[in-house]
């Protein structure tokens, strides 16, 4: 095990995808992860790998496409719109069924928005946004050492289900200071081993069987059947990715969901309404998708409202009704537009819910 | 040790971001949890640059954004006039008193007038100011062990650096309380 | 008997599916041959467009992938990054590369990516049915300019073989054409020296292959032939726009 380091959020990402096996980045400068392409520039070549620096986000998402289906690992990084831009990209890596790494460090919007923090790709992000029946695993960390973790395992799940993954962190987490303890760096798959290790990858075809990365079906049984064996996989990606963390469930009056930073915004809140003589619980998913409706039936009788806390217009509301069943009301706690909540705002915002709700 | 919650505001240039960071540094060395947040969010207009930094001697962090602060520190006028409130009653404010001539306007607080910059000039190096005020905050709440602090500082001023550890060390130890 | 002719290994074994006439199957041939005659065939890496050849891998007996619309040198140059001793290529047409993926073959060339690229310059979106493609001639007429294509309406035919050759990236650009058997035997030349300045490490090399589309030009394959020598050669010159010398 490492010494801890304090690390800015962007560059211990990045750090931690390097560590995880990745060795090529594509990316476009975007605020507020811009720190990423620059570390990645300076890092790569010092580390056996390769930085590009694209024209376009189109240009990054589909450079990586080459590098995926070509058998490399491939990391990507941008902020809500670029990430936008990116879908189509995606679409096409779940279609060809090509691995890469994504991160999006997100902010406001619609539009240009602001380059404050936010939650407002939540749809974005777990609703496709590329054209086409497909799904990526999204994780959002909460803490620094969280993403590190799971942007060092990222590259291996993409492998293993030949599919993109995304991390959501916002725009705050990127900015910040937290230490942390970095994994030890894995091996790298070289492009010698990669007939071997990834033999559906285009490598030449030499190595025996020839091989072709596609996502065109042009005949509908065979396309349907290619979605279907998409579908097979994702059921087991739903079994074996879901994430979540439950706290104070069993007898909170008033339960937060919240992801990301807001999820410690909502600890703080928890702890400050306990103070009060108020009991709260929290859920914190991890993977917002395959987004952890279980967790919701560990809601105990006591729970009389279920209060979302979210930097965007109530964009997971959706989910939390769908695990929360009825069960009881479903509230909204949120800022958008870069605009932070503090805990106390959510203490006093929880306290009025409470009293509609008693 | 209960969560200590600092927050540092200047303008660019004044060392406030580097203040928060040697905090954070020596309280990671000391096996705290800690977090430093830049400016970002709300507190970004005002045309100064600030810093969060919160310190949880025995459980993770739970929040690196806050609402009221045990320790502020404000190195310029418009720093004191936005900033003062978030002070939390019984806290500490810490006013640079060499180019904040205004006093602070609250009678539940704890107020030291610290003049940075005239003490990093008698030192030597006007650079130092922000050391300076780093000292004073310690000497009146010594949330990180010094010797944590000197370790960082000891790795911040190295190679080209290493002709200014000295002052700094010193720097740290110009003020005295009243 | 010694035999004179033998189809190359570098296509699969089966027909394409592109229309009668259509010069995608001689280009296709030309390509394949080539990485065939050079032993290049096992390390070959293409990636195929959107439109018409976005089958080419049905029919290239070489590792392949697809590229979105337009993307494809993207694509080829991420497979580069990870694979940097082996033989890549892009198959694009116009509407493909001259205009939805404008940008990243610009940027492509002006990286000096080591890669090759074929452009299929027909004139015309064959896929989607005969629309107006960025390179359709003034006056040529297609579905979306019934009477023809005026400046007025929808500006000037894009060169893409001069446009890139302003870039200092590019290492060799040759336009040629499949409308006779001279013209043939030249474009194989053309893209044997692609794949020469690929392997020296020169850089990017382009080979522009002005094409036919007689299905949607409306013309039986050999007027096709003419149409081409007659309209498209005396709009986009032939020849070597920038030269690279192998050692």
């Amino acid at each position: 095990m490492g010494e801890k380091v304090l690390m800015k959020g962007n560059e211990a990402f990045a750090e931690a995808v390097i560590r995880g096996g990745c060795r090529f980045y594509f990316g476009y400068p975007i605020t507020p992860q811009s720190e990423i392409p620059e570390f990645m520039s300076r890092e790569l070549p010092k580390r056996g790998g390769k930085f590009l620096q694209a024209e376009s986000e189109l240009g990054a998402v589909n450079m990586a496409y080459g590098c995926g289906a070509a058998g490399g690992r491939g990391f990507i990084s941008s902020s809500s719109p670029g990430i936008a831009l990116m879908q189509e990209g995606m679409s096409f890596l779940c279609g060809a069924e090509v691995p890469v790494t994504i991160l999006n460090v997100s902010r406001g919007g619609p539009g240009i928005g602001s380059i404050q923090p936010g939650q407002a790709d939540y749809n974005q992000v777990t609703r496709g946004g590329g054209n086409g029946d497909y799904k990526i695993p999204v994780f959002a960390p909460a803490s620094i050492q969280e993403a590190v973790d799971i942007l060092y395992e990222a590259p291996e799940i993409a492998d293993k289900f030949r599919n993109p993954v995304m991390v959501l962190a916002d725009g705050l987490m990127g900015q910040m200071m937290e230490p942390v303890l970095l994994p030890e760096p894995k091996p790298e798959i070289t492009s010698a081993d990669i007939p071997k290790v990834k033999p559906w990858a285009i490598s030449g075809s030499e190595k025996g069987e020839r091989s072709v990365v596609k996502s065109l079906r042009l005949q509908p049984e065979v396309l349907e059947a290619h979605v279907s064996h998409l579908f097979e996989k994702y059921a087991v990606m739903e079994k074996e990715l879901e994430r979540v963390e439950c706290e104070g469930l069993e007898d909170a009056e008033v339960v937060f969901v919240a992801f990301g930073t807001m999820a410690r915004l909502a600890r703080e809140a928890m702890e400050l309404l306990e103070a009060d003589g108020i009991k709260a619980g929290l859920i914190r998913p991890i993977s917002l998708w395959p987004y952890p409706y279980s967790a919701f039936e560990k809601l105990s009788g006591k729970t009389k409202v279920v209060v979302s806390v979210e930097l965007s217009m109530g964009q997971m509301m959706q989910d939390i009704k769908l695990g929360v069943l009825g069960r009881c009301p479903v509230k909204l706690i949120c800022r958008t537009g870069g605009m932070l909540p503090t805990s106390l705002e959510v203490v006093e915002k929880t306290k009025k819910i409470l009293e509609e709700v008693r | 040790m209960a969560t200590n919650k600092l927050f540092f505001a200047g303008s660019g240039g004044q060392g406030v971001l580097t203040m928060g960071q040697m905090i954070t540094y020596a309280a990671m060395y000391a096996d705290m949890n800690a977090t430093w947040l830049p400016s970002y969010g709300p507190e970004m207009r005002g045309g100064t640059a600030n810093c969060t930094v919160v310190i949880s001697p025995d459980k993770p962090v739970s929040c690196p954004l806050i609402y009221e602060a045990d320790n502020v520190v404000v190195m310029n006028l418009p720093s004191l006039t936005k900033f003062e409130s978030l002070v939390k009653p019984g806290g500490n404010l810490f006013v640079n008193s060499s180019l904040i001539e205004q006093k602070a306007s609250r009678d539940d607080i704890n107020v030291y007038y610290v003049p940075a910059n005239d003490i990093a000039i008698e030192l030597g190096n006007p650079r130092t100011a922000n050391t300076v005020m780093l000292g004073a905050l310690l000497t009146v709440a010594p949330v990180v062990p010094e010797e944590k602090i000197y370790k960082i500082m000891e790795k911040t001023f190295s190679g080209r650096k290493a002709h200014l550890l000295d002052i700094n060390k010193t720097a740290l130890h110009a003020w005295k309380p009243e | 008997m010694k035999p004179v002719f033998t189809v190359t290994k570098g296509m699969l074994p089966v027909s394409t599916s592109y229309c009668p006439g259509c010069t995608h199957g001689v280009a296709h041939r030309l390509i394949m041959e080539t990485l065939d005659e050079m032993g290049l065939l096992g390390k070959a890496l293409g990636v195929a467009p959107i439109g018409c050849s976005v089958v080419a891998h049905q029919f290239m007996n070489v590792d392949m992938c697809e590229a979105a619309h337009g993307r494809a040198p993207a694509v080829a140059s991420g497979i580069r990054r990870v694979h940097p001793d082996k033989v890549v290529f892009t198959y694009q047409g116009d509407g493909d590369l001259a205009s939805i993926g404008m940008g990243e073959i610009v940027h492509a060339a002006a990286r000096g990516e080591k890669f090759s690229t074929f452009f299929i310059n027909n004139g015309i979106y064959g896929m989607t049915g005969g629309q107006m493609a960025p390179t359709t001639l003034i006056g040529q007429r297609s579905t979306t300019s019934v009477d023809g294509r005026t400046r007025e309406q929808a500006g000037m035919p894009l060169k893409i073989s001069e446009l890139l050759a302003t870039l200092d990236g590019p290492a060799y650009i040759e336009r040629v054409a499949l409308d006779s058997p001279a013209h043939i035997r030249a474009a194989k030349k053309a893209i044997r020296k692609a794949f020469e300045v690929q392997l020296a490490g020169l850089g990017f090399s382009f080979v522009e292959i002005l094409s036919t589309c007689p299905t949607n030009w409306g013309l039986t394959p050999p007027k096709a032939m003419e149409w081409l020598r007659e309209n498209m050669i005396a709009y986009y010159p032939l020849g070597v726009y920038k030269d690279a010398e192998v050692k």
